[in-house]
């Protein structure tokens, strides 16, 4: 049992050949594109979707920021299908690997704040001091939010690793279990109870995508625009 | 044993058993026949699986349980050790 808990979180290779290649762009299968004006149901769909999730998310910026949208919304998209795609029995994640999270979250944060210092200098400095700090606490202060503006994409990064890995570690060790408590009868049918309330909470694993891109989002606004 | 399309055009299945190894020399293998190849089977799948009018759950499920199978094959020799056996 020890070693096969983290025996799914083995970058896949098959032959020594990089399987993983194929695993990351499997969910781009899903989402065709289409030159049509009327689109079959499923193009229909996802474009109804992402048309609302674009509205809703790049409606706070203005126009300088609303150029990042179609990074944003592919973002969204990539981690979404990723993590849904995850929940699928013995699937692999590729946004459990914190290479990958953090090949996502360091460019991403870097081009807001380079983009941040070179359009507005002056804003951009002006917040490592928070307003109206008494003026002995100032040389700390600005260390603190120095720091704590280069921990955003390690905590960017870090948080969606933490989340996926761990809810996929439960489900395995829910699961595994159920199976042994299977020959003891009662508590079987409250263990697997929970392992649907988990699984469905674990499908909120969209909701990380959102918690991925909002935070991200926040952070590009408050940078660049403001 | 000789077919009434030349040989160099039909389809696999449709090939009779001893003209094989000549259809099989035959199939270009240059980097732009081997693109061509697999365009043509994208298509193919995308053209039953996808680009439906009225697309089902059914369809999309296919496609998941057939993603599921091949994640299963892939894995199978960790999975092997993981049966309730006396004996792996």
């Amino acid at each position: 049992m020890n070693e096969n808990l983290f025996a799914s979180f083995i970058t896949p290779m098959m032959f020594g050949l990089p399987l993983v290649t194929l695993i990351v762009l499997f969910p781009s299968l899903l989402f065709p594109t289409s030159n049509r004006l009327v689109n079959n149901r499923l193009i229909s769909l996802q474009q109804w979707m992402l048309q609302l999730v674009s509205k809703q998310m790049m409606s706070i910026h203005n126009t300088k920021g609303q150029t990042w949208a179609l990074m944003l919304m592919s973002l969204i998209l990539f981690i979404g299908s990723t993590n849904l795609l995850g929940l699928l029995p013995h699937s692999f994640t590729p946004t459990t690997q914190l290479s990958m999270n953090l090949g996502m979250a360091i460019p991403l944060w870097a081009g807001a704040v380079i983009t941040g210092f070179r359009n507005k200098t002056k804003a951009s400095l002006a917040h490592f001091l928070p307003q109206g700090t008494p003026t002995p606490l100032i040389p700390m202060l600005v260390i603190i939010e120095t720091i704590s503006l280069l921990i955003q994409p390690v905590a960017l990064a870090v948080r969606l690793t933490a989340n996926i890995t761990a809810g996929h570690l439960l489900i395995h060790l829910i699961g595994g279990a159920t199976l042994a408590l299977m020959s003891i009868n009662t508590t079987t049918a409250l263990i697997t109870f929970i392992i649907l309330i988990l699984l469905t909470v674990l499908e909120f694993a969209v909701a990380m995508i959102q918690a991925y891109v909002f935070t991200l989002l926040v952070s590009l606004y408050l940078h660049d625009n403001t | 044993m000789a077919s009434v399309v030349p040989l160099k055009e039909e389809k696999l299945l449709e090939v009779e058993l001893g003209e094989l190894p000549s259809w099989i020399l035959m199939r270009d293998f240059t980097p732009s026949g081997i693109a061509g190849a697999f365009q043509r089977g994208y298509y193919r799948y995308y053209n039953e699986y996808v680009n439906v009018k009225r697309g089902s759950i059914a369809r999309l499920s296919l496609v998941l349980a057939a993603y599921v199978v091949f994640n299963y094959r892939r894995s199978h020799k960790e999975l092997k050790h993981e049966r309730p056996r006396k004996y792996h």
